[in-house]
């Protein structure tokens, strides 16, 4: 039971100590998952107490980095949840081409499959040319992955399904070229696509945008956090313009459930009212 | 009150939610491991049968007393101190998201000596370190009799790392929660 409340205290001061120290701010992040990560983690660096970890983070940015690869929870997919796209493509496209340019922001891209997968869609409705894309993260290892856009071909495998599912037009095929067992993405894709360090729990607003996508960020923050990031998008966001969430995530118990009403509430697309 | 369960839990489930006391003043949160697809109907299902309001849970869902959640494939669920739920896609533990231990052991933190976790039928060791903890952290830990059990393996798990406050027959624990007073629960 102390032990308990002892690691309770440290992994508090942790997150105290890195927000002082590097201006990450896990502070109010979902305390369960950040524990479990923080655990996790202390058994990767074979640190008997997060005091222990504590100190090698303070006095070591690169151990910092790497700590960051565990806080972070790079899971993404290729058009994951293939309906959600298709309603995009059904639903939204066409009032998005009543807008003379596009900006669209993807917030926590993570390694960059929503990144892609949004252009290849905007391409093939015919909009990518008059749209910029930022594409914002926290981790800068995920960025770089971002803008490399290589992927293992056996997870292309599985997307190709996710693309077809969500209304390609095309060979999933021809938006990469296949080496070494990888994929490297069109590098076209990316002509307009902006790659940022960006935080939704101390940065403010960059730009007017009239799309945010912001899939699988919000779950991992606590109900004070996702409030500030809901006000980050709403204040983004264009009259009318649209935001999508992941398919587990809602505006409902937001502070924002008023000022964004659904689209296609079971694909989780909103707009701002 | 927690619960956990795999290969033959839906009947299992039926059967313990079932005996719950009309009125039960408690949050009772439920996972059963799920095949991975999107659009699971346990909840629906476990409603229409047992008459009794039984609900997915939501990420960031304030946690109501008489209410009982259960959680959706793909994505782990966690209770936060705030007695709220939270979904996270962690990599999946003992090949299972949602993951019993994932559960069990936030709630443990969330609720201490107050909390009544359950592990029961499955094949899978999942579950076992989530009871564990709940009863170092003062709570009350139920284990299947394995010998009741559809598939013993997560019973027999659980018993090898702690032993619980009960262990029972699944009429066993019909009776054990039908003796729970509505507000002592």
């Amino acid at each position: 039971m102390t032990s308990e409340r002892n690691t309770d205290i440290e992994i508090r001061l942790l997150i105290e100590a890195i927000y002082l120290k590097y201006s990450y701010d896990f502070r109010n992040y979902s305390g369960a998952s950040i524990k479990r990560r923080i655990l996790h983690a202390l058994r990767q660096f074979d640190c008997l107490t997060v005091s222990a970890l504590q100190e090698r983070v303070l006095h070591d940015p690169g151990m910092f980095m790497q700590l960051l690869q565990y806080l972070t929870i790079p899971v993404s997919e290729m058009f994951r949840d293939p309906g959600h796209y298709l309603a995009l493509r059904n639903e939204v496209v066409p009032l998005l081409r009543t807008w003379p340019s596009i900006k669209v922001w993807i917030a926590g891209c993570s390694t960059g499959e929503e990144v892609y997968s949004m252009a290849i869609l905007l391409r093939e409705e015919g909009l990518l040319e008059r749209t910029i894309i930022y594409a914002t993260d926290i981790n800068p290892h995920s960025l770089d992955k971002a803008k490399q856009g290589i992927y293992s071909m056996q997870s292309m495998r599985e997307y190709a399904e996710n693309y077809r599912i969500a209304g390609g037009r095309r060979d999933f095929a021809d938006y990469y070229t296949a080496a070494y067992g990888n994929a490297i993405m069109d590098s076209t894709l990316r002509d307009n696509v902006t790659f940022a360090d960006h935080s939704l729990a101390t940065d403010s607003v960059f730009s007017e945008t009239q799309l945010v996508s912001c899939r699988n960020v919000l779950i991992y923050f606590n109900k004070e956090l996702q409030d500030r990031a809901l006000g980050l998008f709403h204040e983004s966001l264009c009259h009318r313009g649209f935001l999508v969430l992941g398919s587990k995530e809602s505006v409902d118990f937001s502070a924002y459930s008023e000022r964004f009403e659904p689209l296609v509430k079971p694909e989780r697309i909103y707009r701002k009212s | 009150m927690v619960i956990g369960a795999s290969a033959g839990g839906v009947t299992a489930l039926f059967s313990v939610l079932g005996a719950l006391p009309a009125g039960f003043a408690i949050p009772v949160i439920c996972v059963l491991h799920l095949p991975d697809d999107r659009h699971s109907q346990l909840a629906e299902v476990l409603q229409r049968r047992l008459r009794r309001p039984v609900c997915e849970a939501r990420d960031k869902q304030p946690l109501r007393a008489g209410q009982i959640y259960v959680a959706g494939p793909g994505y782990h669920l966690s209770v936060e101190r705030d007695l709220t739920l939270s979904l996270s896609q962690e990599p999946p533990v003992h090949f299972s998201r949602p993951a019993i231990d994932y559960l069990f052991m936030s709630a443990a933190d969330a609720y201490g000596a107050g909390l009544l976790g359950m592990l029961l039928t499955g094949a899978n060791e999942d579950g076992a370190e989530g009871l564990a903890y709940i009863k170092h952290n003062g709570g009350r830990t139920v284990v299947q009799d394995p010998c009741d059990a559809q598939v013993a393996l997560m019973p027999e798990a659980a018993l090898a790392l702690h032993q619980p406050d009960h262990i029972l027959s699944l009429s066993g624990i019909e009776r054990l929660l039908a003796a729970l007073e509505p507000s002592a629960c």
